[in-house]
């Protein structure tokens, strides 16, 4: 089966990496397997915000923004 | 975006439909008067800048409400420093007047150097300080009403708690017009963020510019806050709408709640004459422990 490799920024962490996904895959399926609630985020791709259904494309470079801050 | 609903809303529509949420707010909850003095809390993270961008808009469109953003600088290293940086920018760039004002100048310590010095919960002593402070200088610099970026969220989380510590007087002083009755020792705090959740906040700010890189306040892991959260975001995957029915049935129950409450007497503090529930207001309680805890520190 095909894969859709993409590098990701978890800014709570200030974490990159880069991960394979099946080729469908969704980004509601990278927040699953990077175990994130999709409640707690926001996801950007090229700094424009993505749906959750919204398909992964090879090569793609995701941001995963927190949407808590604050004290 | 995507909304409750399960509406699609491209950048500009979502920004039109945040906003008008934002002034619906306003006008359903009589956040504001025809001419107001309003202050801002501004912390310079993404809910007081979002909440300051629409309320500043108003004001271009409004020439009787008059904008002043409030900064508190409570010394916490690493972390105010960034935001207030943020804060100071987006007032530059927008004309706004910016008042900031320190623990360190206030009290003559910063909070990280109370914490070295003092066993206490850190959001505990900062959130009776900055309170203090807020309200202390609203009233000096003649402020009608202070804006803050409380949101959805945020009222999910202290109902919440509130009921988990069976503080149900703390539940009566919530609501998007905090406070039981008018007093003139308190400065009216209203919420206009208070129907949109954190993540449509985030979204806003994102879409605007406002979203800095993450900053969480190096304390907040620590509080009661923090754990009631996790556990509100957990429910909120698990049955989409939780926030939205938590708080909005939380408003058919508040008017009742400000009834029952509304004869706690508000003294004025007998050191410093701020409003409080006892004799002497939190602040000068635990500026007193902070003082004596400095003698008995300098005695060793």
């Amino acid at each position: 089966m095909n894969k859709t490799k993409v590098s990701v920024f978890i800014d709570k962490e200030n974490k990159n990496a880069v991960l394979e996904l099946d080729s469908d895959s969704l980004v509601m399926d990278l927040l699953r397997k990077l175990g994130i609630n999709p409640v707690t985020v926001i996801v950007s791709r090229n700094n424009e915000l993505i749906l959750e259904d919204e398909k992964l494309n090879n090569n793609d470079e995701i941001r995963i923004l927190s949407v808590i801050s604050g004290g | 975006m995507e909304l409750y609903s399960g509406e699609k809303l491209c950048k500009s529509h979502f920004i039109g439909y945040f906003e008008n949420k934002v002034f619906k707010t306003i006008r359903q909850f009589e956040l504001l008067d025809k001419e107001e003095n309003l202050g801002v809390a501004l912390s310079g993270g993404k809910d007081s800048l979002s909440v300051l961008r629409i309320l500043n808009k108003l004001s271009l469109e409004n020439p009787k409400i008059n904008i002043n953003a409030i900064a508190v600088d409570e010394g916490i290293s690493n972390y105010r420093d960034k935001t207030l940086e943020k804060a100071r920018e987006f007032c530059g760039k927008n004309k706004i007047k910016l008042h900031i004002f320190s623990y360190k100048e206030e009290f003559g310590l910063t909070l990280d150097e109370m914490l070295k010095i003092f066993d206490v919960k850190p959001c505990t002593i900062c959130g009776i300080f900055r309170r203090y402070l807020l309200n202390k200088k609203s009233k000096e610099l003649k402020l009608t009403k202070l804006a803050t970026g409380h949101n959805l969220d945020d009222e999910c989380q202290s109902i919440f708690m509130n009921q988990i510590k069976n503080n149900i007087s703390a539940s009566a002083r919530l609501g998007p017009k905090a406070g039981l009755t008018h007093d003139k020792k308190f400065v009216q705090r209203i919420k206009p963020l208070y129907l949109c959740t954190e993540k449509e906040v985030t979204a806003y700010a994102f879409i605007n510019g406002l979203l800095d890189e993450f900053n969480e306040c190096p304390n907040a892991s620590k509080s009661f806050r923090a754990q009631v959260r996790d556990i509100v975001n957990d429910l909120e995957q698990k049955f989409p709408g939780t926030k939205y029915s938590v708080v909005n049935s939380f408003l058919q129950t508040l008017p009742l709640l400000k009834q029952k409450f509304k004869n706690e007497a508000i003294k004025a503090c007998n050191r410093c004459n701020e409003p409080s529930a006892n004799d002497a207001c939190n602040a000068c309680v635990y500026l007193e422990r902070l003082k004596n805890r400095i003698i008995k520190l300098n005695q060793n």
